[in-house]
C-alpha cells in the first residue's frame, strides 16, 4: 500500500498450528492402518491435503500409491486401501470396489477416512450398498487450511448451495466445530457478533461444544469475532473485482492459494504459483486497484535495477558477500516480478477491451441507480450477442437485487433471450437463482399479499425460524437502495476518486461502492454492537446478534478480529478488510467456507444436468 | 483414660482389642440358630434365610436383609428352590445360590434382578456347597457338585463358566475346600482326607503343606486371608496350620487342643501387620491364634458369624456386633501403659493443659528436646483416625491441635483431612446409616464408592452433605446423588406424575452434568411414559431428547427435537427410523412439517431415490419442482421419444404451477427437438442438444438459409438477435456482396456500427468504409475510430461539439498528427467555453 500502516495494529497470532495439529492427526489415523496402502483421495482435496502432508510425508507413513477417487474400476494390487474424502454421498457412492472384489472372491482392507466429519447419510449409503460391515471409517477433523497469515478456509464450497439453496444444514455444525476450534487455539472470545441465520446457528453450535468441554484460563489471542451469512449481501460477490489478487481470481482462478499461469502469462510452459505474503512482489500488490498496479511495478523494476548497479565498483570481498547474501533474493524478486508483470499484461489485454469498460460502467449505473433502461438494453445486446454467459447471469442478478426484481415484462423477455441463446436447461437455473431471490420478478401488488401470508404461515411454525424459504429471503433481497442511502455505500459520483491514494473501502471497486458486508463489520466494531444499526438490519431481515462477556479490557486481543463468512467471501472483501484494518488498527483475520467470486457463486447455482444435484 | 486398655489382649508382641460396634437394631427370635447368613465386608448389609431347608408350601423360608447395624431393610418369603448359599456381590447384590445350580441375584431391596445358571449339568446332580468370592476382576461364584466336579465363574457380571478337571479319588464333597486368587488366576484349593489338591482350568495338582507332618492328620477346615494372601489349615488332631498361600512356606504350627473343627475360621489382620492371627469359632469359644503361637480365648454364649474384614473380623451375634483387630502400631505406642512415645507424651502434655497444669509444659518441653513434636502430632492425628470412640477421637485431635500450635512449617493438610474424614466415618457408622466403617477400609474403598453406597442405599440428603461438605465437585458429587435421587423418585408410584415432575425439577434445577434425558428414560422403563415426557421438557440439549422420544414412539416429537437440536445427523437418524417405521404417506406428511429434515431427505433422494423425490412433490403438490424434475429425468435420457414424453409431463406440470412462462419454454424446447431431429435425419446436421441459438448459427453456417428463416420466424426470434446473427456468419465466410445486400434490406435494428465491427474483425477496412456513413450521429466517432480515420473522426467530434469523444480522439492520435491534435485542441477549447 501506498501509505503506512497504523502503528498500532496488533500482532497476528500464528495459525501454522492449525497445519500442525492437522498434520500429527492424519498421521495418526493412517498409522492405524499398519502395513503398505494406497491411497485414494478426493479430487478437491488434493490441493488442501499438500499443504498439510506433502508426498514424502505421506510415503514415511507407509502410503505406496496415490490415486484420486473415482467412478471407475481400482486398479490398485494393494491389500489395504485407504479413502480420504469428503462426507458426500456421491463420493460413497463411488467406492463400490469392496462389492467388486466379493464378486471376484477377493479379500481387502477397506477403510474410508471421512474429513471433516462423517455423516450419518454417507454410512447410510454404505448399508444400502452392503459394505457397512466391510469398511471401517474414521474422521479427519480436519477443518481449517491457512492460506496465508491472515486468510483461513474451510475448503467447503458446496457450503453455498447446500446450505442457501437445498437448505441441507448439514455444514452449519462443521463451521461450529471449525469455531469451536479456533476458540480452543486461540480464545477465548470475548465478543462475538453476527448477523444472518446460519452465523447464529453456527454461534450456537458452537457455544454448545464449548460448554461440553473443559474451560481453560488463558490468555486470549484473538479477542472478537463477527459472523455473517453470504446472503446477507450478494451484491459485492457480484461485482467484477479490480483489485489485483480479485482480478488474478476472476481470470486465472485461484485453487486454494495457488494460480496456474498459462502459456499467455509465461510464454512457454504453464506455471503454479503461490500466491501468498511470502511472495514480496505479490504481498505489495495484491490489494492495489488495477490502475495502480504498473505503476508499483516499474517503481520495484527500477528498485530491483539500482540493487543490481550495487555491483559495479564492488572490490572482491564485497562481491563475494552480495552474491552470497543479496543475489539469491534479487534474483527470486527478478523472477517474480516479470511473472506478474506478465500477468499483468495478461490482465490488462482482458481488461480494457471496449466491451469490459461498458461492462463495469454498466455494473456501476445499476449500483447508483441510474439509467437502468440502458442497463437493461446493454444487457440484451449482451444476451443476444452471447458475450459472455456467466457475466450475462451476473449482471442479471445485480440487476434484480439493486432494482427489487425486474419488471414482469423485462424479467419474462430478458429470461426468454437467455434460453434461446444458450439452451433450454437453464429454465432451471431460473428456477433456483429465483428461490435464491437472486434474480426474481418484482411482486405485483396481489402477489405481494399472498407470499406475505406465507412467509406469515411459516413464521407462526415453531420452526419457522430455522427453514429456509425461500420467500422469507425474497422479502429480504429488496432492500438494497435503502441500504446504500443508510450506510453511505454508493460515494457521490461527481467527486473525483483518487485510487491512488484509497480514502476509504470503495477503492476497490473503483470508487463506485463499498462493500455492504465490510461496511456492516465496520460499524459494528465501531458502535461496539448492533446498537443505531436497527434500521439497517430490519432491512437485511434481522437475525443479527451480540454477545459480549464480561471482561471488557481493551487488549490487543480484541482488536484482532476473526471475520468469519459462511458461504464463501471474495478477495476484494479480503483485500477492503486489510485497508479497514491498517484505517482503524484492526487486524482482521479472514475464515471462510471457500473463496468465492461471482464465476463460482453462479455456477454453483447453474441447473447443472450431469453434475452432482 | 486408662481404660482404653482395659480391652486389649496381647498375643505375643502385639495387642488385639474386641470392641463393640453396635447393639443390632434387629430383634431374631430365635438367635441366628438355623439360619443361612451372609454379611458383605466393608460393613455392607446382611442376608438372613431362616431355616432354608424348610420345603412344605404351607411355611415358607423367610429371606430377610438388613443393614450391618440390623437395621432390617426387606423381608420376603422365599418361593424358589432350596439355597444352598448367600453371598454379596461388589456392588451390594445379593446372590442366592440353589441347588439345582441357578444363582438368583437380589438388589439390597429384595427386588429381584435377574438370574444365571451355573450349567445345565448341575440340575441333575445338584450343587453341593457353593462359595462367592471377590477378585480383581469382580465377583465369582464357586460351586461343587454331586458329581464332585467344580465349576467356577469368575465374574457374573460377564459370565463364562469353567469347569475344572476332575479330582482324582473325590466322592460327593471334599472335606473342605476354599477359592484362591494368585496370579490373575482363579484356583480351587480343597482336601480330600490326608490329599490336597490344587485345581486350575486344566489341571489339578496334589500339594504339601511344607511343614505339615503326616502326624497332623487329614485337614477338615481351611480359610484363604481378605486378599489371598495367607492360608490356614485346620487338621483332626486339632493342629493350626498357617502359611502363605502360594504353599512355599510357613508360619507357624498351633496345637489348638480341640478335636472339633471350627464352626468357622477367618484371618484377622491388617495391612502391614507384623501379627497376623487366626480366629477360630466353635459353638461357645471364640479363639484368636496368632503365629506366634499364642493364643487369646474369649467365651460367647450366643452363636455368632465372623465377617473377614480387611484390617479385622467383625462378629454378629443376635444381640450385637463387635470388631476384633490388632491394635495399630501407633495407638500401641500412644496408649500403651507407661509410654514414653511422642504421642504419648503430647497427649499428657495437653491433658495437663486442660488442666491449667504448669506440667504441661515439662511434657511438651521433653519433646521438643528430643525434636519429636512434629512426629508427636503426625502420631496423635493418625491414632485419631484408628480410634472408633469419639471421645478419644476429639482428645487425640485436641492434643494434635495444641501440639501443632508450636510448630511453625508444620503441614495442616493431614490434620484438615482427617478431622473431615473421621466426622464422614462417624456420620455412617450411625446405627441408622448403619455402615461400621474402620478408616483402613474407607481408604481402601475411596469417597466415590463411599457415596455411591449411600445413594444406593438412598441416604440421598446425607450423601449430599458429605459431597457438598467435602466440596466434591458437583459434577462427580451432588449432582451424582441427584442423578440417583430422580431416578428413584420417578418410580414412586403414588405420586402424580405432575407431582414428581415439580418435585425433581425443583431439586435438580439445572445442576451441571445431570441429564434430565436420563431420568426420563427410567420413568419410561417403569412405565411412565406422561412423566418421561414432562421431565424431557426440562431437558436443555434437544438432541439428548431424541433417542428416548423414538423409544416411546413420539416420533413427531422426536423429529422437531432434532431439527432443534441443529444436529442434522441427529435429524437423519429419526427420519430414517421415520421412514420404516410409518407408511409412506404419514411419512411424507411428518416431513412436510419439517423443512429442515425435508430438505435433508430430498437431498438423500436426489442421489439415491430419483422416484421417491417424485413422490414428494407431488404429495405437496408442488407442481413447479415436479416440472423441474422432469426436465432434469429429461436429460439423462437417451432417448428422443422418452424426452419428449418427460418434457411434455414437465410442461403439464408447469401448468398446473401456472408457470405459463416455463410451460412455454419447455414447450418451445419441445418444438426445437423434433426440428433438429428431423434436420438431423435430413440433412445430418448434428443439431440435437442446441440452443435455438446455435441451431441457427449451425444452420446458416452449413448454408442452410431457408431452415434459418424457418425458424426465425416460427420461434418469433427477435430482430436484433436474428440481425447479429446473419452478420456474423456472413462476416465469417467473408461473404462481403451477401452482406452489403443484407444491410440495405431494410433498416437495421442494430445499427450499422456492427456492421462496421464485424468488417474491421476480418479486416477488411474496405467493406467496413462502406457503412460508415450510415451510422447513427452518436456512435459515428466511434465508427471512423473503429476504420482508424483519425480526420473522420475528429471531424465528427468537433461537429458534435462533444468534448469526452474529442478527448478518445486526442488519446489515439500519436505525435505526427500534430496539426490535428491543434485542431482537436482548439475545438475542444471552444467546447469547454460554450
Amino acid at each position: 500500500m501506498a501509505h503506512s500502516a497504523r502503528r498500532d495494529c496488533p500482532e497476528l497470532p500464528d495459525f501454522s498450528l492449525l497445519k500442525r495439529l492437522a498434520r500429527d492427526r492424519l498421521i495418526y489415523l493412517l498409522e492405524q492402518l499398519p502395513g503398505k496402502k494406497d491411497l485414494f483421495i478426493e479430487a478437491d482435496l488434493m490441493s488442501s491435503l499438500d499443504r498439510i502432508a506433502n508426498v514424502s510425508t505421506l510415503k514415511q507413513h507407509e502410503v505406496d500409491k496415490l490415486y484420486k477417487v473415482e467412478y471407475r474400476p481400482v486398479v490398485s494390487t494393494s491389500d489395504q486401501l485407504c479413502f480420504l474424502i469428503r462426507p458426500r454421498i456421491q463420493t460413497v457412492k463411488w467406492i463400490y470396489v469392496a462389492n467388486a472384489d466379493k464378486a471376484v472372491g477377493r479379500l481387502r482392507k477397506y477403510h474410508i477416512i471421512f474429513t471433516p466429519q462423517k455423516f450419518f447419510a454417507c454410512e447410510a449409503v454404505l448399508e444400502e450398498q452392503g459394505i457397512f460391515g466391510d469398511v471401517t471409517t474414521d474422521e479427519w477433523s480436519f477443518y481449517l487450511l491457512p492460506l496465508d497469515d491472515d486468510v483461513i478456509s474451510l475448503e467447503l464450497p458446496e457450503f453455498f448451495r447446500d446450505n442457501f439453496l437445498a437448505g441441507d444444514q448439514r455444514w452449519v455444525r462443521t463451521a461450529g466445530s471449525a469455531l469451536h476450534l479456533l476458540h480452543t487455539l486461540y480464545g477465548p472470545f470475548s465478543k462475538v457478533y453476527g448477523i444472518g441465520r446460519f452465523s447464529k446457528m453456527a454461534y450456537e453450535s458452537w457455544r454448545e461444544q464449548v460448554e461440553e468441554g473443559e474451560q481453560r484460563a488463558r490468555q486470549a489471542e484473538i479477542g472478537t469475532v463477527f459472523l455473517i451469512d453470504r446472503d446477507v449481501d450478494y451484491v459485492t460477490p457480484l461485482c467484477s473485482q479490480v483489485v489485483y489478487e480479485g482480478l488474478v481470481d476472476d481470470i486465472f482462478r485461484i485453487k486454494c492459494g495457488c494460480v496456474e499461469f498459462g502459456t499467455e502469462v509465461t510464454s512457454d510452459k504453464s506455471l503454479k504459483v503461490m500466491l501468498n505474503s511470502q511472495d514480496k512482489v505479490f504481498n505489495e500488490i495484491r490489494n492495489e486497484h488495477f490502475s495502480n498496479v504498473f505503476g508499483l511495478l516499474s517503481q520495484k523494476a527500477r528498485n530491483l535495477q539500482t540493487a543490481y548497479d550495487k555491483r559495479r565498483g564492488m572490490d572482491i570481498k564485497q562481491m563475494k558477500t552480495f552474491v552470497s547474501d543479496e543475489l539469491k533474493g534479487l534474483k527470486q524478486e527478478h523472477r517474480l516480478l516479470s511473472l506478474h508483470i506478465s500477468a499483468s499484461e495478461s490482465i490488462m489485454k482482458k481488461k480494457t477491451q471496449q466491451d469490459f469498460q461498458e461492462l463495469l460502467k454498466t455494473e456501476h449505473s445499476l449500483l447508483e441507480g441510474f439509467e437502468i433502461r440502458e442497463s437493461i438494453c446493454f444487457l440484451e445486446e449482451h444476451i443476444i450477442r452471447q458475450v459472455n454467459m456467466m457475466e450475462s447471469l451476473r449482471l442479471l442478478c445485480l440487476l434484480s437485487i439493486t432494482e427489487n426484481g425486474l419488471l414482469p415484462k423485462d424479467y419474462r423477455s430478458l429470461k426468454a433471450h437467455f434460453l434461446q441463446s444458450y439452451g433450454a436447461e437453464h429454465l432451471l437455473t431460473f428456477s433456483n437463482l429465483r428461490q435464491l431471490g437472486l434474480l426474481v420478478e418484482q411482486p405485483a401488488g396481489e402477489t405481494l399479499t399472498v407470499m406475505e401470508s406465507r412467509v406469515g404461515k411459516l413464521v407462526n411454525d415453531k420452526t419457522a425460524g430455522k427453514l429456509t424459504g425461500a420467500f422469507s429471503s425474497l422479502a429480504k433481497k429488496s432492500n438494497f437502495r435503502a441500504l446504500s442511502r443508510k450506510l453511505n455505500l454508493v460515494p457521490k459520483s461527481d467527486e473525483e476518486y483518487d485510487l491512488r491514494v484509497p480514502r476509504d473501502m470503495a477503492y476497490i471497486f473503483s470508487g463506485a461502492y463499498v462493500p455492504l458486508s465490510c461496511k456492516l463489520v465496520e460499524q459494528v466494531l465501531e458502535r461496539d454492537g448492533w446498537t443505531g444499526l436497527e434500521e439497517v438490519t430490519k432491512l437485511l431481515n434481522g437475525q443479527e446478534f451480540a454477545v459480549t462477556a464480561d471482561s471488557s479490557t481493551k487488549s490487543d486481543a480484541q482488536r484482532i478480529v476473526i471475520v468469519v463468512f459462511l458461504g464463501g467471501c471474495t478477495f476484494s472483501e479480503i483485500s477492503a478488510l486489510r485497508f479497514l484494518g491498517r484505517e482503524k488498527g484492526y487486524k482482521f483475520i479472514v475464515v471462510t467456507t471457500a473463496i468465492t467470486n461471482s464465476s463460482r457463486l453462479i455456477e454453483s447455482l447453474l441447473g447443472n444436468i450431469k453434475g452432482s444435484d | 483414660m486408662a481404660f482404653i486398655t482395659a480391652n486389649w489382649n496381647p498375643l505375643g508382641e502385639a495387642f488385639y482389642r474386641k470392641s463393640e460396634l453396635y447393639e443390632m437394631c434387629w430383634n431374631l427370635r430365635d438367635g441366628l440358630r438355623d439360619c443361612l447368613v451372609s454379611a458383605a465386608p466393608y460393613g455392607g448389609p446382611i442376608a438372613l434365610l431362616r431355616e432354608p431347608h424348610k420345603r412344605s408350601p404351607s411355611s415358607r423360608p423367610q429371606l430377610e436383609i438388613y443393614s450391618a447395624s440390623g437395621v432390617g431393610i426387606a423381608s420376603f418369603p422365599w418361593k424358589s428352590g432350596p439355597v444352598v448359599h448367600l453371598g454379596w456381590t461388589v456392588s451390594d447384590e445379593l446372590l442366592c445360590i440353589q441347588e439345582d445350580g441357578s444363582v438368583l441375584i437380589y438388589d439390597l431391596f429384595g427386588s429381584f434382578k435377574r438370574h444365571f445358571s451355573m450349567g445345565q449339568e448341575v440340575v441333575q446332580s445338584q450343587v453341593l456347597e457353593a462359595k462367592v468370592f471377590h477378585s480383581p476382576y469382580g465377583t465369582g461364584v464357586a460351586i461343587v457338585t454331586g458329581s464332585s466336579r467344580f465349576t467356577l465363574a469368575t465374574n457374573i457380571d460377564d459370565l463364562k463358566l469353567r469347569r475344572l478337571p476332575e479330582v482324582p479319588g473325590l466322592q460327593g464333597k471334599p472335606s473342605c475346600w476354599v477359592v484362591l486368587n494368585q496370579e490373575r488366576q482363579t484356583k480351587v484349593l480343597l482336601s480330600n482326607g490326608p490329599e490336597i489338591y490344587i485345581l486350575d482350568s486344566t489341571s489339578c495338582t496334589a500339594v504339601c503343606p511344607p511343614g505339615l507332618g503326616p502326624q497332623a492328620g487329614s485337614i477338615v477346615h481351611m480359610s484363604v486371608s481378605f486378599r489371598y494372601k495367607y492360608l490356614a489349615l485346620f487338621t483332626d488332631s486339632g493342629h493350626l496350620w498357617t502359611g502363605p498361600s502360594h504353599l512355599q512356606d510357613k508360619m507357624s504350627e498351633v496345637d489348638t487342643k480341640k478335636s472339633t473343627p471350627p464352626k468357622q475360621m477367618v484371618w484377622c489382620r491388617r495391612p502391614k501387620s507384623q501379627q497376623p492371627s487366626v480366629v477360630l469359632m466353635w459353638d461357645r469359644l471364640l479363639m484368636v491364634a496368632g503365629v506366634c503361637n499364642d493364643t487369646i480365648q474369649f467365651p460367647t454364649e450366643d452363636q455368632c458369624v465372623l465377617v473377614g474384614e480387611l484390617d479385622g473380623v467383625r462378629i454378629i451375634s443376635s444381640a450385637n456386633q463387635e470388631l476384633l483387630q490388632e491394635v495399630p502400631l501407633v495407638c500401641q505406642d500412644i496408649f500403651k501403659i507407661a509410654s514414653m512415645a511422642p504421642g504419648a507424651l503430647l497427649l499428657e502434655a495437653h491433658r495437663e493443659y486442660e488442666k491449667s497444669s504448669q506440667k504441661a509444659d515439662e511434657y511438651l518441653r521433653e519433646i521438643k528436646e528430643q525434636s519429636m513434636l512434629g512426629e508427636a502430632v503426625r502420631q496423635c492425628v493418625e491414632a485419631a483416625g484408628h480410634e472408633y470412640n469419639t471421645d478419644t477421637q476429639k482428645s487425640l485431635m485436641r492434643a494434635a491441635s495444641f501440639g501443632k500450635c508450636f510448630l511453625t512449617d508444620f503441614s495442616p493438610d493431614l490434620f484438615v483431612s482427617t478431622c473431615r474424614e473421621l466426622r464422614v466415618l462417624n456420620a455412617v457408622r450411625e446405627s441408622s446409616v448403619g455402615l461400621p466403617l474402620t478408616h483402613t477400609q474407607f481408604k481402601q474403598m475411596t469417597l466415590q464408592v463411599l457415596i455411591d453406597r449411600l445413594v444406593y442405599r438412598q441416604f440421598y440428603p446425607l450423601a449430599i452433605e458429605i459431597c457438598r461438605y467435602l466440596k466434591i465437585p458437583d459434577y462427580q458429587g451432588v449432582s451424582r446423588v441427584l442423578k440417583h435421587w430422580a431416578s428413584c423418585k420417578v418410580q414412586q408410584k403414588d405420586l402424580s406424575d405432575e407431582a414428581i415432575a415439580r418435585t425433581v425439577c425443583l431439586k435438580v434445577g439445572d445442576s451441571p452434568g445431570v441429564s434430565y434425558s436420563h431420568i426420563a428414560a427410567k420413568a419410561y422403563e417403569c412405565g411412565r411414559t406422561e412423566l418421561a415426557i414432562k421431565l424431557l421438557d426440562f431437558e436443555a440439549r434437544s438432541g439428548e431428547q431424541v433417542p428416548l422420544l423414538l423409544k416411546m414412539k413420539r416420533s413427531q416429537l422426536a423429529l422437531s427435537k432434532a431439527v432443534e437440536s441443529g444436529d442434522t445427523d441427529l435429524v437423519y437418524t429419526v427420519v430414517t427410523y421415520l421412514k420404516n417405521e410409518m407408511n409412506r404417506g404419514d411419512f411424507f406428511m411428518t416431513l412436510r412439517n419439517q423443512p429442515v429434515a425435508l430438505s435433508l431427505y430430498r437431498q438423500f433422494c436426489k442421489l439415491q431415490e430419483q422416484e421417491t423425490l417424485k413422490d414428494l412433490y407431488n404429495q405437496d403438490d408442488d407442481h413447479q419442482e415436479l416440472g423441474n424434475y422432469y426436465v432434469t429425468a429429461s436429460y439423462r435420457e437417451k432417448r428422443l421419444e422418452n424426452r419428449l414424453s418427460l418434457l411434455q409431463s414437465a410442461v403439464d406440470e408447469y401448468n398446473k404451477a401456472k408457470n405459463e412462462f416455463s410451460a412455454k419454454a419447455t414447450e418451445e424446447e419441445m418444438r426445437l427437438l423434433r426440428f433438429q431431429r428431423k434436420l438431423d435425419d435430413e440433412k445430418g446436421a448434428g443439431l440435437l442438444e442446441l440452443s435455438l441459438q446455435a441451431t441457427m448459427e449451425a444452420l446458416l453456417a452449413l448454408g442452410l438459409h431457408k431452415q434459418a428463416e424457418q425458424l426465425y420466424r416460427d420461434f418469433r426470434v427477435p430482430d436484433k438477435r436474428y440481425w447479429w446473427l446473419k452478420l456474423k456468419s456472413l462476416a465469417e465466410k467473408e461473404e462481403w456482396e451477401e452482406l452489403e445486400k443484407f444491410s440495405k434490406s431494410k433498416k437495421s435494428p442494430i445499427g450499422y456500427l456492427a456492421f462496421v465491427d464485424v468488417c474491421m474483425k476480418s479486416n477488411n477496412t474496405y467493406e467496413a468504409k462502406k457503412y460508415v456513413s450510415k451510422v447513427t450521429p452518436e456512435q459515428r466517432v466511434k465508427a471512423h475510430l473503429a476504420i482508424s480515420d483519425l480526420e473522420g473522426a475528429a471531424d465528427a467530434a468537433t461537429e458534435r461539439r462533444n468534448e469526452s469523444e474529442m478527448a478518445a480522439v486526442l488519446s489515439r492520435c500519436s505525435t505526427s498528427d500534430r496539426l490535428l491534435i491543434d485542431r482537436l485542441n482548439r475545438a475542444r477549447a471552444c467546447a469547454v467555453k460554450k
